[in-house]
């Protein structure tokens, strides 16, 4: 069974159709890369997942749970399996990295505060940030305050992971550190969708790699056939567009 | 002409004083009280209510505090609710605090990034537990400086009370002026005392800017 069932989602902005149709299925476990121009829909398709924005028509469920807008207990049990991690880390700026990781394990999934603490400590670790556990946000670097959001995402125990270009805020010589995260957690078998500018990542980690344009998934396939041969002109164009 | 020494001036004026803090801790306690309400629901973006709210908001903003002093005294008693100049200026002062304050909260809650609201919501946080945890408590630390400086528009504005016969430092200096006959007096010493009341406030406003800075 997918984890992720994606049908006929179609999403706007007032007049200014932005996802005209999209169907996905996600297995459990599997890595998928989104790729493609600014403004062709990437990061609008992975926001419907957890309902940071809202579709006009489509479905959309996540662990068989359908996403239903107006209905905040629906929202709130499919949140719970859905986890992000933003561009811009989005830390907590007046919690210790320690509290951002517990508030919502605590708040949500009523964790005790032990249980909570040495998972979050747990977590840390994982992510190469143990002794961070009571600094705040504004004292680490981005790379780190990244593997910090990411830690967050994860004390939810989500079943896909969604990673919104979390590189690209990042200085150059951060990214590494991230992404080698990212690529731990896709080798343990965590579902990820992640939109990415990183190729050469989205080629090594992915099993599927889409391409999106004006809305629509343009190509979809293996990161092998979809770089080495592109079948439409628009992907051969943005493959073109990246060696320039 | 009655006769007056000095200290009988500044010890009337000080008793009225107590109603002029009385009245602009009524003012703030209940303005802070509605207005954090109507922020709220302002913020739930419930369909209609936002609209009302920043209408309510519009209304008292628009209205001079004496003209809304006025309304609430003869309202109430056009109601039949028998009114005394506290009850009126209470409800008109905190009617009028309320407003501006639930405007500049708004302000302060929208200064915080979007992305905290995201994240949070991305975390299954509920709309309550996204204020209380995340929003507010980052709001409020922006919030306090405007916060303590409307604070001092509230005091100055308890001297409109006067105008519907409360007994506050105003009402009360008019009084003494009228039988002494040396209004100058009277009323520099009414000053004194207004800026004795706003001037410390002032101050800790600025000090809590400058406190929140250093840590920004």
């Amino acid at each position: 069974m997918s984890i992720v069932e994606i049908t006929a989602l179609h999403k706007s902005y007032g007049a200014n159709e932005v996802l005209k149709g999209i169907d996905l299925q996600v297995q459990p476990g599997e890595v998928i890369a989104i790729i493609g121009k600014s403004g062709s829909g990437k990061s609008t398709l992975l926001r419907c997942i957890n309902g940071l924005e809202e579709f006009q028509s489509g479905s959309l469920t996540v662990d068989g749970k359908p996403l239903l807008h107006n209905n905040a207990a629906a929202m709130r049990e499919l949140r719970q399996h859905v986890g992000m991690v933003f561009q811009s880390f989005n830390l907590f700026p007046h919690l210790t990295v320690g509290k951002n990781i517990m508030l919502a394990p605590g708040l949500v999934k009523k964790k005790d505060a032990n249980t909570n603490e040495a998972l979050a400590r747990k977590l840390l670790e994982r992510v190469g940030l143990a002794e961070k556990f009571d600094a705040f946000g504004d004292q680490l670097s981005g790379g780190q305050q990244q593997r910090v959001a990411i830690a967050r995402a994860l004390a939810m125990e989500p079943a896909v992971l969604l990673c919104d270009e979390i590189t690209s805020a990042l200085d150059p010589e951060l990214v590494g550190e991230v992404l080698r995260v990212v690529e731990n957690l896709a080798n343990e078998g965590m579902t990820l969708l992640m939109v990415t500018h990183e190729m050469s990542f989205a080629r090594k980690v992915a099993d599927r790699v889409i391409f999106m344009h004006q809305g629509l998934v343009h190509e979809i396939g293996k990161p092998a056939d979809l770089f080495t041969n592109p079948q439409t002109p628009e992907l051969k164009q943005f493959l073109r567009s990246l060696h320039d | 002409m009655v006769d007056f020494s000095l200290w009988d001036i500044i010890r009337n004026l000080l008793l009225a004083a107590r109603w002029t803090v009385g009245l602009s801790l009524i003012a703030f306690i209940g303005g802070s009280t509605v207005g954090l309400l109507l922020l709220m629901l302002r913020l739930a973006k419930l369909p209609a209510i936002g609209p009302l709210v920043a209408a309510y908001v519009q209304v008292f903003q628009g209205i001079p505090l004496l003209v809304q002093l006025f309304l609430a005294y003869y309202g109430l008693g056009l109601f039949g609710i028998n009114t005394s100049p506290w009850v009126a200026a209470g409800i008109g002062l905190t009617l009028y605090a309320s407003a501006f304050l639930t405007e500049i909260w708004r302000g302060c809650v929208a200064a915080i990034p979007h992305g905290q609201w995201e994240a949070s919501a991305s975390l299954a946080l509920s709309f309550y537990e996204q204020l209380r945890y995340i929003v507010l408590p980052q709001a409020i630390k922006i919030a306090v400086p405007p916060t303590v400086g409307f604070l001092v528009q509230v005091i100055k504005g308890t001297a409109l009370a006067s105008v519907i016969g409360f007994m506050e430092l105003t009402k009360v200096g008019k009084t003494i002026a009228n039988a002494t006959y040396s209004p100058f007096l009277i009323f520099s010493c009414v000053a004194v005392m207004y800026f004795l009341l706003c001037y410390p406030v002032s101050l800790y406003a600025k000090h809590l800017e400058r406190k929140i800075h250093v840590h920004r």
